[in-house]
């Protein structure tokens, strides 16, 4: 474990048993104990199961890490707690919809850029598109801000959701 | 006539899983919520109730008995007032880490969320202050439930868990589950017990090679069961090194001992502090890292390699970084360390452990808790020596309040064995004592059970004189009245230029006529040397004693580390002066 004090972002996903309560207890340890949260994705993963994966962007110094992840895997609903960030190379996705309202120019300079990122249009009326757009944050953020010039009115942000690569099961 | 109903309402199942899990007592208080609940215990006649007089002393109750016995507490309570009456005590069992189950009555499925009479969302309240909480929702998982809350309660790092129970399902009828055979396979939760060999090895390496050694040793091993202080008296004697405990761990190692340092931290012997400040290497077990042991983190022990044994990782790494951490039960690490151990024989450096030896005993010769002794007053330390004199022989159990008096009582009694000792550490709960003190003479009652007490907490559970009464329960109450809050007093001396805001106890009651009043005996004391006598006729009645021992008000709890400084800037006594404290020191607690 380092002592350094510079503070990094972490992947970290959690596997939990899908019963009430368990958002509350993850995002109230995160309140009550002081950590950040940068996005929070949570959905049923297995039905059968009963299970949820929560995917939490959180950022802090490699000891306040280390906490959260200590501090969530004491959590009697909670199965696993896995680092995306130091277990080596994994997949982050996000997914967003962004509505732009704007007539001549800006329009088309709108759906010339959404081209560009691969964004779909999955809504237009005569003045308006709404774009879904999907990709790591980074890419995520970089078509909303493209957009703010051109007549953006609304943003819908999925969070983000991550998974390591290679066949290994979490 | 109608024949008897068939005994499987929810109610009677939850009973019959009480009785499953060796429950013998609750403590609790009735209500709406929890009619069918008391209709079952009517019934029956293996579960004893302990009726109290509010919900938080239920919970102190519990506490008590559970630290006393190594068992788990049980408390049952109604719906709404009930729940949040028991917050404090069960934040207080979440800080100390003690196993309690508590039962709360619940509005009725169809009515949650409807803002009924009496409902509060207890398991949203109660979620940060629990180890874990539950919501019942049908009757076929209530004795499942209860069954994996005992097993929650008990294992791991123990603690509180709330069971909440709404009235319908505790009135629908279903099947009994037994417990299951085998202790919990839980899904998700599998607390780590069994330590790394590899990890012991290496710890057994980093303490064979140490120069200036110290144990460090907390509640954790007194959670663990009586044998892990019996091993940890076995392996620190095979060391011959200096221990010291924290609040939590006195009687975890006998207090008479020589290899006995007392306890350390804000209010800690001179000899104990200075050790964990000069040590190479500390050896943690079952402590952590609390800040009113540490004092300023970034001065604390700089010199020593670490090595931290805890049952809960979380606790590692914390607040302080540690060199070689060991995630398990404090019994089954010192059984394997003793086995490495005695397997290596290892050379201890004889030298430098006699030259430690030799430095602490100059710390030692400070006399560190020497006080001023008076003729006219008496003094609290004083007080507490007396008392540890009269009751050392006989078969005793201390609860204390929180303030001056539970450090002058850490310091001045003695603790030979483990679960002797009911203090409210982490939380500091003013009126923890009083109802702890009920707890632990329900589970021990031919003992002398003692809560030490100041004027001020006692009053904030006072109520409770009517619970001792109607079970005639001989808890004797030994107050050390100095008409302060003595320890907000002084840090307002010594912190806040004398300016004793709001401190001072006004409009006291009279303690002996509220004792008759309730029925107990009333006792008081102011002079020196009377107080001999006072304290044995206490011992001799067999019956609830309020002890009203008047003491000098101005007395100061010393050594004290002031906040924000180290283990080697304590002010011994009166004349030390704090140094200039810095706004952050005069920011923490």
């Amino acid at each position: 474990m380092s002592t350094s004090k510079s503070i990094v972002a972490h992947t970290i996903s959690v596997l939990v048993a899908n019963e009430p309560g368990i958002l509350a207890r993850v995002v109230g340890l995160f309140s009550g104990r002081g950590y950040n949260i940068e996005s929070l994705t949570v959905a049923e993963t297995d039905a059968k199961e009963s299970l949820s994966r929560i995917t939490i962007v959180t950022k802090g110094t490699p000891m306040i890490i280390e906490q959260i992840k200590a501090q969530l895997d004491r959590l009697v609903p909670v199965y696993k707690v896995r680092d995306l960030t130091v277990e080596g190379p994994h997949l982050e996705r996000e997914l967003a919809l962004v509505k732009v309202k704007g007539t001549g120019e800006k329009r088309v300079e709108a759906l010339r850029l959404a081209d560009v990122f691969r964004a779909k249009v999955i809504d237009a009326k005569a003045d308006s598109f709404v774009f879904e757009v999907t990709g790591n944050s980074d890419k995520v953020q970089t078509f909303i801000g493209l957009m703010q010039g051109l007549g953006l009115v609304d943003v819908g942000r999925t969070g983000v959701v991550a998974m390591s690569r290679g066949g290994e099961a979490f | 006539m109608k024949p008897e109903e068939p005994a499987t309402t929810g109610a009677d199942l939850l009973v019959k899983a009480l009785i499953d899990e060796d429950v013998e007592v609750v403590f609790g208080y009735p209500g709406g919520a929890v009619l069918p609940i008391y209709d079952s215990l009517f019934k029956q006649n293996r579960l004893r109730h302990i009726l109290v007089r509010h919900e938080q002393a239920a919970v102190h109750a519990a506490e008590g008995y559970a630290r006393s016995t190594g068992r788990v507490g049980v408390v049952l309570v109604t719906s709404g007032p009930g729940a949040t009456n028991a917050v404090t005590g069960l934040t207080d069992a979440l800080m100390d880490s003690i196993p309690i189950v508590c039962l709360t009555g619940q509005v009725a499925t169809h009515l949650i969320g409807n803002d009924a009479f009496q409902e509060a969302d207890t398991t949203g309240i109660t979620r940060p202050c629990t180890k874990h909480n539950y919501l019942v929702k049908s009757v076929e998982a209530l004795a499942r439930t209860v069954h994996e809350a005992f097993y929650v309660a008990r294992s791991g790092r123990p603690g509180p868990v709330v069971i909440d129970l709404p009235k319908d399902v505790l009135m629908n009828k279903h099947d009994y589950t037994a417990p299951p055979k085998n202790p919990v396979e839980h899904k998700s939760y599998r607390p780590q017990t069994k330590p790394d060999p590899k990890k012991i090895e290496q710890a057994i390496e980093m303490i064979a090679k140490a120069k200036r050694p110290v144990f460090y040793v907390g509640g954790g091993v007194i959670n663990s069961g009586p044998k892990a202080s019996k091993l940890l008296a076995q392996f620190v004697h095979m060391t011959g090194y200096p221990i010291t405990n924290t609040l939590m761990g006195l009687g975890s190692f006998p207090a008479s001992d020589k290899q006995f340092l007392g306890m350390l931290g804000m209010h800690g012997t001179y000899e104990a502090n200075l050790a964990m400040h000069g040590c190479d290497v500390m050896i943690n077990i079952g402590a952590r890292f609390d800040d009113r042991i540490t004092g300023n983190l970034t001065k604390f022990s700089p010199g020593s390699k670490k090595i931290h044994v805890d049952i809960d990782p979380s606790s590692i790494n914390k607040n302080v970084h540690v060199d070689l951490p060991v995630v398990g039960d404090a019994t089954l690490v010192l059984e394997a360390m003793i086995k490495v151990w005695k397997a290596r024989e290892p050379k201890v450096d004889l030298k430098a452990l006699k030259a430690w030896w030799a430095q602490i005993e100059t710390w030692r010769a400070r006399n560190c808790l020497a006080y001023k002794s008076d003729k006219e007053t008496i003094k609290p330390q004083f007080a507490l020596e007396r008392l540890y004199h009269h009751i050392k022989d006989k078969d005793h159990y201390i609860t204390t309040e929180v303030g001056q008096h539970q450090m002058w009582a850490a310091q001045f009694l003695k603790f030979e064995q483990p679960n002797r000792w009911m203090t409210s550490g982490g939380l500091g709960t003013m009126g923890y004592g009083f109802p702890a003190a009920m707890g632990v003479q329900i589970a021990h009652p031919d003992s002398l059970v003692i809560d030490v007490a100041g004027e001020a907490s006692i009053m904030m559970n006072i109520q409770e004189l009517s619970t001792v009464a109607q079970y005639h329960l001989p808890v004797k109450i030994f107050i050390l009245n100095n008409h302060y809050m003595g320890m907000v007093r002084q840090w307002q001396e010594l912190l806040h230029g004398g300016r004793y805001s709001e401190s001072y106890s006004e409009s006291l009651p009279d303690f002996v006529k509220l004792a008759d009043a309730f029925g107990a005996v009333g006792l008081r004391c102011h002079e020196p040397d009377k107080l001999d006598g006072v304290i044995q006729e206490m011992i001799k009645i067999r019956r609830p004693v309020i002890v009203d021992v008047l003491v000098d008000e101005a007395e100061n709890c010393f050594p004290m580390i002031p906040s924000g400084a180290a283990h080697n800037e304590m002010l011994l006594g009166p004349d030390d002066k704090a140094g200039k404290l810095s706004d952050e020191g005069l920011a923490l607690v």
